[in-house]
């Protein structure tokens, strides 16, 4: 317990110091780095393929602490790396700057959210797939709180080029085995030896390589369809502010 | 007690034939055991002895020493530890404090240490080299190799060469100044000192832009090999500083990313070889010189053979220097795929990293890396995990600041595609692959063969697996359950039984059969 106390105590004395930086020569530094070192996939911080920055709470990092440690470490199991090549000071400035991000106002977005919120029930029977607050499907990425994740212009992009940008983890595997039956799924785990997969129907499966003939990963191709022309433009725009609203929990 | 005594029989003990003194097994960097207990037809029967876990979150790279009895490994960042070897059971623990905000480029880790007599040496993450006591742990004499606040570190195991401990440097990525340092075991006190980058008034010096060789980094940061009939170090160089941006160190940049030969007694250079001239993707020749004397075109000669980064197989003649074979072993599109009669290589165009990125095959940790390879005096083979990935280099801008990131630019993986590896089974005559051993992302596990005709080593996701040495055909495999960045090594325990051990994840593992 003793060790336990001291080991918190720490973690609190550590916490406390991080602190982003505010003031305006750190933030332009910050701003420099950010351009070199996140632009690439977090674009101006809304309009890039990774996670949308310009919200005031920050999903994987509510606290600077938390965010100079995801810049420092990236989130393992994600497509965010680790930083390479920034100093503690300059991870502080970037983190100051991202902040500023959160402190513009949130973009004003057109349509109706419930209107979205019936077509994503209805029409684009989204929820075959997809979960919302624990109630959906599992074969592609929990939007629970993708509104806070995702800007709208890249939430629009994933339903009209759903291959434009593949999240980590969601890679279909399609399997022959000797037996002659035929897997599909969403690819859980692979090694040299297994393959885990999760059918359509939830079901989890894992299967030795060796017992394959034929194995295929659809490594650029998002198993989702497009759905450019199941909506009308009205629709999408409704869809969007229907999942843009998705801030997480209740 | 008996632990105690057990120590204390150790250092009256001359070398037993189931220890692993060096980093290597063997100063010729052969990573070989002649133990053969553990073979084709019992290895099915393979398990876990014990595990050791630690109690530190950052990558365990180490590469036990064996000797008597007890093994010796660095754990993250620059600590030791005493093991006994038959049962896992920890017999002392030297923990290091480091100073706040020590530079370091790719996590806090050691890759090993070095034993000499009743002395165990490690270099440390703020550049200093420690003796410590065998049996006691405690520090005997702990001095300073390099100032950490310029970017220095040491992350390599030391390589005993007579009486004296040869220590590289890590800080390829800060700009450092490269060196290969010898100090005497028994006193601590500096032999020599080997620049690896140029000195003003140096003719290497013309290789480099300006003044661009002070900031030229050529580190030294995996163990190298030494040739006692020849007095010789071998050893190999990283890359020059700054990694991708190239515009202020136009020229060759030597000593960067070349093998080195070195007096062992006087630290003086005989002759280099560099492989990447102008090296502009981070391809370390830091890779483990493997020396062996073998027939070449109907002549007995002494070799060096070099699985390098940059994708090309050498084999150099280690007397001279000269150049006797270059192969391309995995795939790549930045040079030639035939180097010219001098070993040189011929860069193809549009290949040099730029503001938009620009593809090209090895991606920047290359065709291997830190992954010590293996050479198998039986079956002739020189045994090499490699690595099958694209990357997208680009170009940044840096100045160098003492004890800051040098880098100038910055690479991912190339996008959508997975990258893949093998163990290659390379006949040095030829540089073609006998057999590979295909891995579904690749590994940072390094590998050791045995005289019992298996290759030893850990998949990615730290399945510790067992080929036929001579076929590469799978014969065990056992799932650690974490990620593997270590190379395997054996040793007989007290119980006179062989023991093959790795650490992988956060755990020392270590097999035999029961």
């Amino acid at each position: 317990m003793r060790f336990t106390i001291l080991s918190l105590w720490i973690a609190v004395a550590v916490s406390a110091q991080v602190k982003a930086p505010s003031d305006e020569a750190s933030i332009r530094a910050g701003h420099t780095l950010y351009q070199f070192h996140c632009a690439f996939c977090h674009g101006k911080g809304d309009d890039g393929m990774a996670a949308n920055l310009v919200t005031p709470n920050l999903v994987h990092a509510p606290t600077d602490s938390s965010l100079v440690n995801i810049i420092r470490n990236g989130i393992p199991g994600s497509d965010m790396p680790p930083a390479l090549g920034m100093s503690d000071e300059e991870m502080l400035q970037v983190a100051g700057y991202v902040r500023t991000l959160g402190r513009t106002a949130p973009a004003s977005i057109a349509g109706n959210a419930a209107n979205g919120k019936a077509l994503y029930a209805g029409k684009g029977g989204c929820a075959g797939c997809h979960m919302v607050q624990g109630a959906g499907g599992r074969m592609g990425p929990d939007l629970t709180q993708i509104g806070a994740m995702r800007s709208p212009s890249n939430l629009r992009t994933s339903i009209v080029d759903p291959s434009a940008s593949i999240v980590g983890g969601w890679t279909m595997v399609h399997m022959t085995l000797k037996s002659g039956a035929k897997l599909n799924g969403i690819r859980l785990n692979e090694d040299n030896f297994y393959i885990s997969l999760r059918d359509g129907k939830g079901k989890m499966q894992t299967v030795a390589k060796a017992d394959a003939t034929k194995i295929d990963r659809d490594i650029t191709k998002s198993s989702m369809p497009n759905y450019e022309k199941v909506f009308t433009s009205d629709e999408m725009t409704d869809l969007i502010a229907y999942l843009f609203s998705l801030r997480g929990a209740m | 007690m008996k632990y105690l005594l057990l120590l204390t029989a150790s250092l009256l003990c001359a070398q037993a034939p189931g220890d692993w003194l060096h980093f290597q097994g063997n100063q010729q960097g052969h990573r070989h055991s002649a133990l053969k207990q553990i073979n084709k037809a019992n290895v099915a029967r393979l398990k876990p002895a014990w595990t050791m876990q630690i109690d530190k979150t950052d990558k365990f790279e180490t590469s036990p020493i064996a000797r008597d009895g007890v093994l010796f490994i660095s754990e993250p960042p620059s600590d030791v530890t005493a093991i006994e070897s038959r049962s896992g059971k920890v017999l002392w623990r030297y923990k290091r404090v480091l100073p706040d905000n020590v530079p370091f480029c790719c996590g806090k880790v050691n890759r090993g240490v070095a034993i000499l007599g009743d002395l165990i040496f490690i270099g440390t993450l703020d550049a200093h080299l420690v003796a410590l006591d065998a049996s006691t742990g405690n520090v005997v004499w702990d001095v300073v190799v390099a100032d950490y606040k310029k970017g220095y570190s040491s992350t390599v195991a030391p390589l005993i060469v007579k009486d004296k401990v040869i220590i590289g440097s890590a800080g390829g990525e800060f700009g450092v100044k490269g060196y290969l340092a010898a100090y005497e075991a028994k006193t601590g006190k500096e032999a020599w000192r080997l620049w690896t980058v140029p000195s003003e008034g140096d003719k290497a010096t013309e290789t480099w832009l300006g003044d661009s060789y002070k900031y030229g980094s050529a580190t030294t940061w995996m163990t190298g090999s030494y040739d006692p009939d020849l007095n010789t170090i071998y050893w190999g160089t990283g890359n020059p500083g700054p990694d991708w941006k190239d515009d202020k160190r136009a020229g060759d940049n030597l000593y960067s990313n070349s093998l080195l030969a070195i007096d062992a007694d006087s630290g003086k250079m005989k002759w280099y070889f560099q492989f990447t001239p102008h090296d502009v993707h981070d391809w370390d020749s830091a890779q483990v010189p493997v020396l062996v004397d073998e027939m070449w075109n109907g002549k007995m000669r002494k070799l060096v053979l070099f699985a390098n980064r940059n994708a090309f197989y050498y084999v150099l003649d280690r007397t001279t220097g000269e150049y006797l074979l270059g192969k391309q072993y995995v795939r790549q599109n930045w040079a030639q795929p035939e180097l010219d009669g001098k070993g040189r290589p011929t860069r193809l165009p549009n290949t040099f990293p730029t503001a938009n990125g620009t593809t090209v095959y090895p991606n920047s940790p290359g065709a291997t890396n830190f992954q010590a390879p293996s050479y198998s005096p039986s079956t002739k083979l020189h045994y090499v995990m490699t690595r099958d990935e694209g990357g997208v280099f680009y170009t940044g801008d840096d100045t160098y600041k003492e004890g800051s990131w040098y880098l100038a630019g910055r690479f991912v993986s190339k996008p959508g595609e997975e990258a893949t590896g093998a163990i290659k089974a390379i006949e040095p005559k030829t540089g073609k692959s006998k057999w590979e051993y295909p891995m579904s992302s690749p590994s940072w596990s390094g590998v050791l063969s045995t005289a019992g005709g298996l290759v030893f080593s850990a998949t990615a996701d730290g399945d510790m697996i067992a080929l036929d040495d001579t076929t590469g055909k799978l014969l065990w495999r056992y799932p650690m359950g974490g990620r593997a960045f270590a190379n395997p090594i054996s040793y007989v325990a007290a119980d006179g039984k062989q023991h093959i051990a790795i650490a992988c994840g956060h755990a020392l593992f270590s097999f035999s059969i029961e």
